[in-house]
């Protein structure tokens, strides 16, 4: 059995990573290294308005006077902002109207990672927003969406066309001076996807977003914006991948999602980024903030994660219930091999009364990672008869991985029922045998294993992901058999 | 100036002042206690460990020249008499911090020794060279002061295969009508094979403003076996921090049930290390938290060796303003597989005005291990009211019936029947709004 694992060990550690390859496009960038004038020539590059620049300044000014934050479980070491190119875009014409346009370098990298960028080879009915580097290559289905009133385009596409929209909620639900990240993002932010459903309008196709890092030495820093205006509901998918590099890349992205009264959102991510070789040398930071604000009454956000790449995740995706009745859900499958380190998990503050909010967070920690789970449940005073209930389960593959809980829990009423529960644990070898018994290889019995374990996230992602996760669930561990 | 210079003064200045007891054990510890403050300062509110418990306005009361031992003349029969029926218990009586010098120790089996820790330090020096700060870390914020400031508190000293037959009962009274800043070191250790039972009274005597600070050193040699009962009953000025911290070894096994009945804020700490293999430990807390008081529990409990189980169990009624945090962690070190973990936090808030944090938390380093962790803040179960309202009990009565199942749960661990009794009776009282001292007792501890 000690030499079948290390064999297993062996091939997990050295099976590779699928989507490291490198695009050789031209490339648009400008000089490492942030300062003012950084930020100023992105924001001229863009084209932006003057309240743009503004708002960017702004951030820039706030993220000099704040530190990186140490209180995760996490080692990150020194990042030199002088050293990162902030701005790199594949050179193409500035607006494409159809896929001729599009750099065929660009089509191929996107095909290679199974991204259908051609509509009418889409059977899947997915209208994607691809961000290559640090800008939006192609939006597809554009018309088809526009025609029921819903804009989905790249962020500088909504600035130049939808302003007074950008403006009423950008930085309303991650203010630029929340965290040292966030304001890094608002100062230097180069693309990313905005969502607008009108009333009533259910979005008739999963929106998607993929986010590919390709330059060397660049950071990528996009921003979502995601408005559901009244009785309206979309779901949003999104992906990402980076190339196999020995240095470490950063990416700091924001994500703001609006559910006005009775609307609902659904965002599920599929985080794929390289997470970096088995001596843990190089690989993505990924500290990612991620909020949703339930405004509307009877409103609903539910995140969906699942996260197996990056070397570093920094990332609670949070849900403000401020309307009565809303409510906010976490689904979260984090698996860390390797030296990867992740220090996830989710934020539900009740504001109004009868909210309710649920968090299933499955970790896996495998090789010699770190897995955290770091949570808040927050309740005040007059959020009256909330109920909130919280299980984080962590399996443990190997003994050199470690698997952390942090939870934070907050009431300030007597009417609110809040629950936690967590569990560690490794695979069982009675359930091993069990499979064994039936003819099933002990890499076969752990992936089915760790799949049931995550049955409850999975099942909540949409198809077409839930599949891809599963895929990725094997890649990242199959195997590793504690 | 702000708070750290004006510690750092008052730190000095104290140590000077006792400089000529400077030589001794203690006073070697003076010197890192307050090299400690000057690197670490005071506890703050921005610390994540001092989070939910503001020490700053207790701080900022000036305590200069009120740290210092006073030579209070004490009618030990005057001031205590314990009436719990049928507890038959050594009793030690120490005052703000200071062994009490009439206390009769003469009933215990000669090898046991058990005195002032002061004393103890010039006369037992290589016991206590062995022990003193091996448990507790002088760099920790409030330790370092307690190393400057404490010139005494009890030590116990229980050598190898002693089997105690009546529990030791030590009331540690704060007393005097001025305020008083109290430093108190603790050092009990219990040797290879040994048991004990200590029921640890900490009560107030005067209405008066009162700063406690003390720390208690377990340590368990092998196969030990301590059962440490802490009951807190102070009054409403006063602000304790009490802190725990255990050194286990191999098959040792510890047992801890603080029950906090009253006081203005109470901080208590457990820190609780399983070295070696086979150690195991049981410990928990109930709070009875009404007006604006203030309860705050933090529990670590580190598994560095594999085969050592720990169980946890907190539990706290909130009323009134009553305000309360539980920050416990269960840390399991590489290598320390085959352990058993579990920790259970339950509140019960009774007013929309009481308030509760809690951080259940896992830091886990190995795989064979089983932990788990839970907590929960609620209500009375009203399906639960019904079914006592259905059988004609009254309403008030029911509420109380269901509080006191609530507590019990706790109380039920006590091994000292006698003890567990009285707690019971006290708790009983207590929720029913009446004052939780003893019948007899001249200790004003409401």
């Amino acid at each position: 059995m000690a030499i079948d694992n290390d064999k297993i060990i062996d091939d997990v550690t050295q099976s590779e990573y699928k989507y490291g390859f490198y695009t050789d496009v031209e490339t648009e960038m400008i000089p490492k290294g942030l300062n003012e004038e950084t930020v100023r020539r992105i924001s001229k590059l863009k084209n932006e308005p003057e309240w743009m620049l503004e708002f960017r300044l702004d951030a820039y000014k706030k993220f000099k006077a704040m530190k990186c934050p140490n209180w995760a479980h996490l080692k990150i070491p020194e990042i030199d902002f002088n050293e990162i190119i902030f701005y790199a875009a594949p050179k193409t014409k500035p607006t494409l109207d159809s896929l001729d346009e599009v750099d065929p370098a660009l089509l191929e990298t996107f095909n290679k990672l199974g991204i259908p960028l051609e509509e009418q080879k889409i059977f899947a009915g997915v209208a994607v927003d691809a961000v290559m580097d640090s800008v939006s290559v192609k939006t597809t289905f554009k018309t088809a969406l526009a025609e029921k009133g819903i804009i989905f385009s790249s962020f500088s596409e909504a600035v130049q066309h939808h302003p007074d929209l950008v403006k009423k909620y950008l930085g309303t639900v991650v203010p630029s001076h929340d965290n040292y990240f966030a304001a890094l993002n608002s100062a230097v932010f180069s693309d990313g996807s905005f969502v607008y459903i009108p009333k009533g309008v259910r979005c008739p196709m999963e929106l998607s977003t993929y986010f590919r890092i390709n330059a060397a030495n660049t950071g990528q820093f996009e921003r979502t914006l995601i408005v559901a205006d009244d009785d309206s509901y979309v779901s949003y998918l999104e992906g990402c991948t980076a190339p196999m590099r020995d240095e470490n890349q950063l990416h700091a992205a924001i994500v703001e999602i609006i559910t006005e009264n009775r609307a609902e959102v659904k965002y599920s991510t599929v985080q794929n980024w390289y997470p970096g070789d088995k001596e843990g040398k190089g690989g993505i930071f990924n500290f990612v903030t991620k909020r949703g604000i339930c405004r509307g009454e009877s409103s609903k956000i539910s995140w969906t994660q699942v996260e197996t790449g990056s070397a570093i995740t920094w990332k609670y995706p949070s849900c403000v219930l401020m309307g009565d009745n809303s409510v906010g859900e976490f689904y979260s499958v984090a698996v860390t091999n390797n030296h990867q380190q992740a220090d996830t998990g989710s934020k539900m503050i009740h504001l109004g009364k009868n909210t309710k909010s649920l968090i299933i967070s499955k970790g896996i920690s495998a090789g010699k990672s770190q897995n955290s789970y770091r949570g808040l449940v927050k309740v005040i005073k007059r959020a009256e008869n909330t109920r909130n209930f919280s299980q984080c389960d962590s399996l443990l593959l190997g003994d050199k991985c470690g698997a952390h809980t942090f939870p934070y829990i907050d009431i300030q009423n007597d009417s609110s029922v809040v629950e936690h529960e967590a569990t560690t644990s490794k695979i069982g070898e009675d359930q091993l045998f069990y499979c064994n018994q039936r003819g099933m290889d002990t890499e076969t019995a752990v992936g089915l294993i760790v799949n049931g374990y995550a049955r409850e996230v999975l099942n909540k992602l949409p198809m077409e992901f839930a599949v891809e996760a599963q895929k990725l669930l094997q890649v990242s561990l199959e195997g590793s058999v504690g | 100036m702000d708070l750290k210079q004006k510690y750092i003064q008052l730190l000095e200045s104290f140590n000077d002042s006792v400089s000529k007891e400077s030589d001794s054990l203690l006073g070697q510890y003076r010197k890192v206690g307050i090299q400690g403050l000057k690197t670490n300062g005071l506890p703050t509110s921005s610390d994540e460990q001092w989070l939910y418990t503001n020490l700053e306005p207790i701080f900022e009361y000036d305590w200069n020249a009120k740290t210092k031992g006073m030579d209070e003349k004490v009618n030990l029969d005057e001031v205590f008499s314990c009436d719990v029926p049928n507890l038959d218990t050594h009793v030690v009586l120490l005052i703000n911090g200071h062994y009490f010098k009439q206390n009769n120790t003469s009933d215990l089996p000669s090898e046991v020794l058990m005195g002032g820790l002061a004393d103890f330090s010039s006369t037992h020096s290589d016991i206590i060279k062995k022990y003193l700060f091996k448990a507790a870390d002088v760099n920790q914020k409030m330790n370092a002061l307690n190393a400057t400031l404490a010139q005494d508190g009890l030590f116990l000293f229980i050598p190898k295969n002693v089997q105690l037959e009546k529990p030791i009962q030590i009331i540690n009274i704060a007393y005097g009508n001025e305020e008083y800043f109290v430093n108190q070191h603790n050092l009990i250790v219990v040797e290879e094979g040994s048991k004990a039972q200590i029921a640890f009274c900490d009560h107030t005597l005067n209405p008066t403003k009162f700063f406690v600070n003390q720390l208690t050193e377990v340590h368990l040699e092998a196969n030990a076996h301590l059962e440490f009962y802490n009951v807190q009953n102070s009054n409403a000025d006063t602000v304790q921090v009490s802190s725990i911290c255990v050194n286990q070894h191999r098959d040792s096994n510890f047992l801890s049930n603080i029950v906090s009945l009253h006081g203005g804020t109470i901080r208590n700490e457990l820190r609780v290390k399983l070295l070696e293999s086979g150690a195991s430990c049981d410990v928990s807390g109930v709070n009875l938290t009404d007006r604006k008081q203030h309860v705050d529990s933090h529990t670590q409990i580190d598994h560095l060796a594999p085969h050592c189980d720990s169980n946890q169990l907190y539990k706290g009624i909130y009323d009134d303003e009553g305000t309360g945090a539980f920050t416990g962690r269960i840390v399991v070190h590489p290598g320390a597989q085959k352990t058993t973990a579990f920790q259970s936090n339950k509140n019960m808030l009774l007013t929309s005005n009481a308030k509760v944090n809690t951080r259940p938390q896992l830091e886990i380093y190995a795989d064979d291990v089983k932990c788990s962790h839970g907590a929960t803040t609620g209500q009375l179960d009203q399906k639960a009211m019904f079914y006592l309202r259905a059988r004609g009990i009254e309403k008030n009565e029911a509420r109380m019936l269901m509080m006191y199942a609530f507590a019990n749960e706790i109380v039920s661990k006590i091994k000292i029947e006698p003890l567990a009794i009285r707690i019971e009776g006290l708790i009983n009282r207590r929720l029913r709004g009446e004052l939780s001292r003893c019948a007899n007792c001249v200790i004003q501890c409401g």
